[in-house]
């Protein structure tokens, strides 16, 4: 038998080490310390509840137990056997208390439709795919369904682009149906660009096999003979596991001529680019791979129209992707149940920063960001207070504390200022400066802008150096205006989507936090402490001794005062460093 | 290798490798541990690879009838590196923060006794299933 109690930060916090040690104590007292062990796990992500323990193997999961309910617990079902029912977990909704943690709806808040295979088979054996019902959808495509059937499928699925825009996919791909060609093309966007961002890279690491069998279904849909994946070049693990699954799709005969005996052709090569944000846009996408310069041009004509070789084109992301082998072998009902009315299916998060379990977690859409930030990710690192979540990247904003109950989806996203972009999710506590996070996406996109329009190009500089100017100290109340009119001319004129997105972290973040900005500005106060150039080391001359410690360790100079007697920092020479402050012995130091 | 060619032969592999599978999962009568070890670049960077030949090493040498296979993130990054230990029969578990101490560890409690030890990583997710 297994005791096991949440070693996580959280449940550490509300003191389970001492849970975990009276368990021993109590164990030793009846002597069963060789019979019982007591083993401190990893979190269990339910940190509301905390501290959690979970008695095995017959999985009763107790919850908030606190020290002096050990002895209880090893005298009533360790030795009786009669669970402790007042520590069992009770169902909100019920409130019946819940025994078995299989039950609990907590563990449904996770569901991997994506990422079934991610972490659960080995991505360079092509027989694990197969045992997984691998390409068993593409032989349903070709053996059973006609393409109309494949797209029509799709369509009911409400399967939307898990790339950033949320386009439905069986649109897309009817629309290049549609458009007749000798030549078409399907192209997987692998791109993945936005900061933080890792879920491509691991489903490709993970399940590459998963991709190729649904770009084949999407030829076959769209009657396309040819596939192209668009990887960075920074991924070289997944370039390798892809060029793999491709050679032993060969083999198999899964990549090639006439698949499955059914006729048709398709075969898929790799197109690697160097990088650039602008990239993961698929005109720009398409130029890259044409061997132009990575930049977007006008839609329309779209891809689907004219696209790679001014041939018809579809253009969908690893995500997107990797949910059509599912739901073409469980079906679009089935799909279409999971998720909200506008937004089916999961959604695969990059969960980042300030968190206690940083991870790839996959959601069902409508999920509330409370749950995802308290009851997966383990709250917020050091019991320290949540205060925004960036989703979306570069192109997306910021969502505070009066979005912890919004359910998540594309449309809500977007009605709250932020966008579902690919999936990265930083999450933020007190600590952050809201101003120096627009200035950290605003920077990000001024470096990678391609430079073709003039409102992206320009205006994302001009953006750039206002909010550099606040974060100085030396922004006015106009600038709050002009940073608004800027940032609404780019979202009307810019060429591309990221252009016309790119000022979405300024907007949200003045709409959310307009007191931060305005305390920047007026009080030249970075309340966060994060803005150096407003704030200012001071002595305090009650408590400094004139160690000196300080003065000799300033690497500007800037700490004056004589042996014995108080110090003073010349705030114009002051660089802000810190290291006066870690030097004093006395706690004389303080910022202000 | 044959070429798949239909849909018959494509299920007929299906039943052969899933027969193989559940072997390797419930495990054979010499009881074969079955070890995955999540290496996807993030997990790589972290030392999964160090900790995988480590106890590929030392399962050899110890005498214990195990098999490793690599496979992709399994999503703890706070964690890494990530192993899943399966001992013959038994469900699988997740350890995180696995170096070569605490793979030392898991070879002699968890793989020889089946003793778990700390850091066990509980499972917080539902999978779809048929």
């Amino acid at each position: 038998m297994h005791l096991l109690i949440c070693g996580g930060t959280g449940c550490s916090a509300s003191k389970s080490q001492e849970i975990a040690d009276n368990l021993k104590i109590t164990l030793k007292d009846k002597g069963l310390e060789n019979e019982v062990q007591v083993i401190l796990t990893g979190c269990f992500g339910f940190c509301e509840k905390g501290p959690i323990v979970k008695i095995m193997p017959d999985n009763t999961f107790y919850t908030e137990v606190k020290p002096e309910d050990a002895r209880e617990i090893i005298e009533e079902h360790v030795i009786k056997g009669r669970k402790v029912t007042r520590l069992l977990y009770s169902d909100p909704e019920n409130d019946q208390r819940v025994a078995d943690s299989k039950h609990m709806g907590f563990y449904k808040k996770q569901m991997r439709i994506a990422l079934r295979n991610c972490g659960f088979i080995d991505p360079q054996n092509i027989e694990e795919y197969i045992g997984e019902d691998g390409y068993a959808a593409l032989a349903k495509c070709l053996g059973e369904m006609t393409p109309e059937q494949v797209i029509n499928e799709i369509k009911l699925s409400g399967l939307r682009g898990r790339g950033g825009g949320g386009f439905p996919t069986g649109l897309k791909w009817e629309i290049a149906s549609k458009n007749h060609a000798d030549q078409k093309y399907v192209v997987c966007n692998a791109d993945e660009g936005d900061p933080g961002a890792f879920m491509d890279r691991s489903i490709l690491e993970g399940d590459p096999h998963s991709v190729l069998e649904a770009m084949t279904i999407n030829g076959y849909a769209i009657g396309a003979t040819k596939g192209l994946i668009y990887i960075r070049a920074e991924y070289p693990l997944a370039i390798q596991r892809l060029l793999t699954a491709i050679d032993q799709s060969r083999e198999y005969g899964l990549l090639g001529e006439d698949i499955l005996g059914s006729g048709f052709n398709f075969d898929i090569e790799l197109r690697y680019g160097a990088g650039a944000f602008v990239c993961g846009e698929e005109t720009a996408l398409i130029h890259s791979m044409e061997g132009k310069r990575g930049e977007p041009t006008f839609k329309p004509p779209f891809p689907a129209q004219s696209g790679y070789n001014n041939k018809p084109t579809n253009v969908n992301n690893v995500e997107t992707y990797a949910n059509v082998p599912i739901i073409i072998n469980k079906g679009a009902a089935w799909f279409s149940s999971i998720g909200t009315e506008k937004s089916k299916g999961t959604k695969v998060f990059a969960l980042a920063g300030q968190i206690n379990n940083v991870g790839l977690i996959e959601v069902p859409m409508g999920i509330t960001l409370r749950e995802v930030i308290y009851e997966i990710g383990g709250g917020i690192k050091g019991g320290k207070e949540f205060k925004a979540v960036q989703t979306g990247g570069p192109s997306g904003g910021c969502l505070t504390k009066k979005h912890l109950d919004t359910p998540i989806d594309y449309d809500n996203l977007i009605a709250a200022g932020s966008m579902m972009g690919s999936g990265g999710m930083v999450v933020m506590d007190e600590t952050s400066c809201m101003v120096a996070i627009a200035k950290f996406y605003l920077e990000f996109t001024v470096e990678e802008s391609c430079g073709k329009c003039s409102p992206c190009r320009i205006g994302n500089k001009r953006l750039y150096e206002i909010l550099e100017k606040i974060t100085k100290g030396n922004g006015t109340m106009e600038d709050l205006d002009n940073l608004r009119n800027l940032a609404g001319v780019i979202k009307d004129t810019a060429l591309c989507g990221l252009g016309q997105t790119s000022p979405n972290p300024v907007l949200s973040t003045i709409d959310n936090f307009y007191d931060e900005y305005v305390e920047h500005i007026k009080d030249k106060k970075c309340r966060a402490g994060v803005c150096k150039s407003l704030m200012r080391y001071i002595i305090d001359p009650e408590q400094c001794v004139g160690c000196t410690a300080c003065a000799r360790n300033c690497p500007v100079n800037a700490i004056k005062g004589e042996k014995k007697l108080p110090h003073l920092i010349n705030q114009e020479l002051c660089i802000k460093c810190g290291a006066c402050i870690e030097r004093c012995k006395f706690g004389a130091i303080s910022i202000q | 290798m044959t070429k798949i060619k239909s849909l018959a032969d494509l299920r007929a592999m299906k039943q052969s490798v899933q027969e193989k599978l559940d072997t390797r999962v419930k495990g054979t009568e010499e009881g074969l541990v079955q070890v995955k070890v999540a290496m996807a670049t993030c997990g790589i960077a972290a030392g999964a690879k160090q900790v995988m030949d480590y106890m590929m090493e030392e399962t050899e040498k110890r005498g214990i009838n195990a098999v490793f296979t690599q496979t992709g993130c399994m999503g703890y990054c706070h964690a890494e590196p990530t192993i899943e230990v399966t001992r013959p029969g038994e469900d699988p578990v997740v350890f995180g923060y696995v170096d070569i101490k605490k793979a030392d560890q898991i070879i002699e409690k968890y793989i020889k006794d089946g003793e778990l030890v700390d850091g066990v990583i509980p499972v917080n997710y539902e999978k779809i299933k048929d």
